[in-house]
């Protein structure tokens, strides 16, 4: 199983290792029997579907959570039974939280040495100190900032620095990055990787988890597959493809093939004539016809958003036309668009998608509720059959309608999302980053409900920084640059290293 | 300095507000700007800004406390009894005795709080209504004149006796709100519990997974709210010469009203005591002006619910979306 195990023997003693660590959440095995190790100086990736015990597992690395009694965990040449968050924090494990953990209102200096303030006793803050503390920690990364600004300040890269230079102001033997890169653009990454390989050079193990699997295969040494709370396996890297990756990771396989097929004579839906906004983007025209779906890829910052919010009614273009269905229209709020069939599913699920405290069943009906109105009241039958309906068209995996959305998986949840889209009964549907915080697995039930739409009829544009998502569900891809339509690409005409040596170039 | 300006934006537009009130009233009125006007605004601040300081913690703690002054209340009735009942004490006697009934009473608050995970405001609307009814009901109402002398005698620091005769002092009550100020500023600023309670407040769930002790950031920031109240209301006992047990009712929303004003977010992680101090003087030269100016007391309240509405409304908003002229190309998302 382990297809390194015996490269091991030779090699430097871990810096972690951890053995038979087992956990459970009321009856639920997060954990089981798991094994783990981490090199000195290695770029370690941690895989796994949402739920496979990931974060439980950096959890009882860093003390938050105590495992079941018959684990191990050397770390450093010591033998702890447990481990607490101050030893951890002491002794040189550091943990980069997916959400950050950062203190907006304080300065960046203070945010990077809050450590320094953190001493148990009360005591006089010098903040000379914790100034040297932090540029010497950016220095490090090689980094300018103004530690004296506060960090709301700061825009989330810059933040995302701030969380890594606090981590490396004690002696971090051992990093752990819970999904570094889920809220950056590709060139943030980048340098978000460089410091990955900086602080690997330095002999700081880094342990990675991310769900970006190019970039896995980028930074990674060893990759540790969790299944559903058990070991998979440990991998070198280098024999690894994304697709590999995905198997272990779901224990399916999923073969990627283009989806992409000429439809030459479709009736329009919408079409763009020279639509312009200024200074977000300028001299936009295609057509996406019924049935067809339109990627549009480029960097951050391109103008991509701006244009699907302005097809959406929510920005008015400066110049152009927009026409649908052979009209031309000029929508002066999202109401007007959604009513005229346009449906957008913004790139933030989590803020502005849905309503996370709300159930389902009401996230589902919201743009809808005309649909589901028995005369003057909303009617409660109609409702649940609206949402049963959907659930089981889209084989959304739910467990009562009148649960929160919050407890399902980004995978479902996305789906809900789309649900509340479809029941709008759009003809045009704009997809928006629609795979961000989504698993793999979940990812290809999504595109699979994307192309059944797009063959029942609607037209769709889908939205990506991830160009293989483009390349692999559209019949056409767009590729904008600041703002402009910089070409366009058919995916059975060219392979995916082409767009992706565009978008990068 | 644009970066000055900018990181204390607050502070620097109150500034401004408070000299464009000031030159106002010191050409329209010639009793304003007399050392007697300003010692004497200075010393019927005090009380408030004794409390403003000790809510400014509770509230960049990331709680609200509306309880406080009646507490202040209350604290005045045991400190004049139990000073009574040891036969007179002093002045150091009772600062001690009200700033430690002052911390039980905030203590109280956070136990609540902290324990049962109560939100502050529901906690001090409940306490604020048992300490109220609970000072009538014993006390029948009766107000208290029986003061040590050492209390109800005014404490000179400074005196100037002007030409025309008139004297202008500063009193021992803006003495100890400057003690109370400068405590504050300290714990804030330059303590590292006084940080560990602006990180609390900014992002909770973050200062606990950094192991911050959040039991100990509710008690230290209610018990400082507490300890402020216990010597504002010593303080105010002393200024009018008297315990009335309605005398602090309502204070709670003038002085949360002015410590908001003074920059201070209700959701905790911002506020500065500075601020919090140009907030509770704007709101009293204004009151101040009012008066010099002859206009009706009735309409004093009403000016300063509209001063206090305005300026978090340019606060919150900034000017460059109340004047689209500022404004920046496209539209904020």
């Amino acid at each position: 199983m382990s297809a390194d195990a015996s490269l091991n023997v030779s090699g430097p003693a871990p810096v972690l290792s951890l053995r038979n660590i087992s956990k459970t959440f009321g009856g639920v095995k997060a954990l089981d029997k798991v094994d783990f190790e981490v090199l000195p100086g290695e770029v370690h990736c941690l895989a796994g579907e949402n739920g496979s015990g990931k974060s439980t597992l950096i959890k009882i690395i860093t003390g938050v959570y105590q495992p079941e009694p018959g684990a191990e965990i050397i770390y450093d040449g010591r033998t702890y039974t447990q481990m607490s968050p101050v030893i951890a924090q002491a002794e040189g494990i550091q943990v980069i939280w997916q959400d950050l953990a950062l203190f907006p209102e304080m300065t960046v200096a203070e945010n990077i040495a809050f450590q320094s303030v953190l001493g148990r006793r009360p005591r006089l803050v010098s903040y000379s100190k914790m100034r040297k503390i932090a540029l010497e920690a950016l220095s490090r990364l090689g980094v300018e900032m103004d530690v004296d600004k506060p960090l709301r300040d700061f825009p989330i890269a810059q933040r995302q620095i701030v969380a890594i230079a606090r981590a490396l102001t004690g002696e971090a033997k051992l990093v752990f990055m819970d999904e570094p890169t889920a809220s950056l653009t590709q060139s943030e990454t980048d340098y978000l990787l460089d410091i990955v390989r900086m602080l690997s050079d330095a002999g700081v193990a880094v342990v990675f988890v991310s769900h970006r699997l190019a970039e896995v295969l980028e930074i990674s040494h060893r990759l540790t597959v969790l299944r559903d709370g058990k070991l998979e396996g440990v991998y070198p890297t280098t024999d690894l493809t994304q697709s590999r990756i995905t198997e272990l990771m779901t224990g399916k396989s999923f073969d990627n093939v283009v989806r992409a097929t000429p439809k030459p004579d479709v009736k329009p839906v919408i079409e763009l004539r020279n639509l312009s906004r200024a200074g977000e983007f300028s001299d936009i025209s295609f057509t996406v016809g019924q049935g067809e779906t339109v990627g549009i890829t480029g960097l951050l910052g391109a103008g991509r958003t701006e244009l699907a919010e302005t097809l959406f009614g929510m920005r008015k273009p400066s110049s152009g036309e927009i026409v649908l269905d052979g009209a031309s229209v000029k929508f002066s709020n999202n109401r007007e668009a959604i009513d005229a069939g346009v449906a957008y599913l913004s790139e933030d699920r989590l803020s502005l998608g849905l309503l996370q405290p709300q159930s389902i069943a009401d996230n589902l009906v919201i743009a809808s509720l005309d649909g589901i109105r028995d005369g003057v009241f909303l009617s409660e039958r109609r409702k649940n059959e609206v949402v049963s309906e959907w659930c089981r068209d889209l084989g959304v995996k739910i467990g009562l309608p009148e649960d929160a959305i919050s407890t399902l998986s980004g995978g479902n949840q996305q789906k809900v999302a789309i649900a509340k889209w479809l029941a709008t009964n759009p003809k045009l549907l704009i997809l928006d980053a629609p795979t961000v915080g989504v698993d793999v697995g979940a990812r290809k039930g999504i595109f699979d409900i994307v192309a059944k739409l797009a063959e029942s009829g609607l037209a769709i544009i889908l939205i990506s920084d991830e160009v293989p998502e483009v390349y692999f569900n559209a019949d056409r891809v767009l590729h904008m640059v600041n703002g402009r339509a910089a070409g366009w690409f058919s995916p059975n005409e060219c392979t995916l290293q082409e767009i992706e040596a565009a978008v990068y170039a | 300095m644009r970066k000055m300006i900018n990181s204390n934006a607050t502070e620097v537009a109150l500034i401004g507000v408070l000299l464009l009130i000031g030159i106002f009233l010191s050409l329209s009125t010639d009793r304003f700007l007399t050392l007697g006007n300003v010692f004497d605004l200075l010393n019927t601040s005090a009380v408030n800004i004794i409390f403003a300081v000790g809510l400014l913690v509770v509230l960049i703690a990331g709680g609200i406390d509306i309880s406080f002054a009646v507490a202040a209340s209350v604290v005045q009735y045991i400190t004049a009894l139990a000073l009574g009942a040891i036969g007179g004490g002093n002045w150091a006697i009772g600062l001690i005795i009200a700033g430690s009934v002052g911390i039980l009473f905030g203590a109280f608050n956070a136990f609540f709080i902290h324990y049962f995970r109560i939100i502050s405001i529901v906690v001090t609307i409940a306490t604020f209504n048992i300490y109220f009814g609970m000072l009538m009901f014993l006390t029948g109402g009766v107000s208290i004149y029986d003061l040590p002398d050492w209390l109800v005698t005014p404490v000179i620091l400074f005196e100037h006796q002007a030409a025309n005769g008139s004297w202008s002092e500063i009193t021992l009550p803006s003495l100890i709100m400057v003690g109370c100020v400068l405590a504050t500023w300290l714990l804030i600023t330059r303590t590292t519990t006084g940080r560990q309670i602006i990180a609390f407040g900014d992002n909770p769930e973050g200062a606990r997974r950094f192991g911050i002790n959040i039991a100990a950031m509710q008690f230290i920031a209610f018990g400082w709210l507490g300890l402020m109240s216990g010597i504002a209301g010593l303080v105010q006992a002393h200024y009018v010469q008297e315990v009335v047990p309605n005398a602090l009712y309502g204070r709670e929303l003038d002085v949360l009203a002015a410590v908001v004003l003074g920059g201070a977010r209700l959701g905790g992680g911002r506020g500065t005591v500075l601020g919090c101090v140009l907030g509770v003087l704007l709101i009293s030269v204004t009151q101040n002006g009012l008066n010099l100016l002859g206009v009706s007391p009735y309409a004093f309240k009403m000016i300063i619910g509209a001063i206090i509405l305005a300026a978090i409304t340019l606060s919150n908003t900034g000017l460059e979306r109340l004047l689209p002229v500022f404004a920046n190309k496209g539209e904020a998302k």
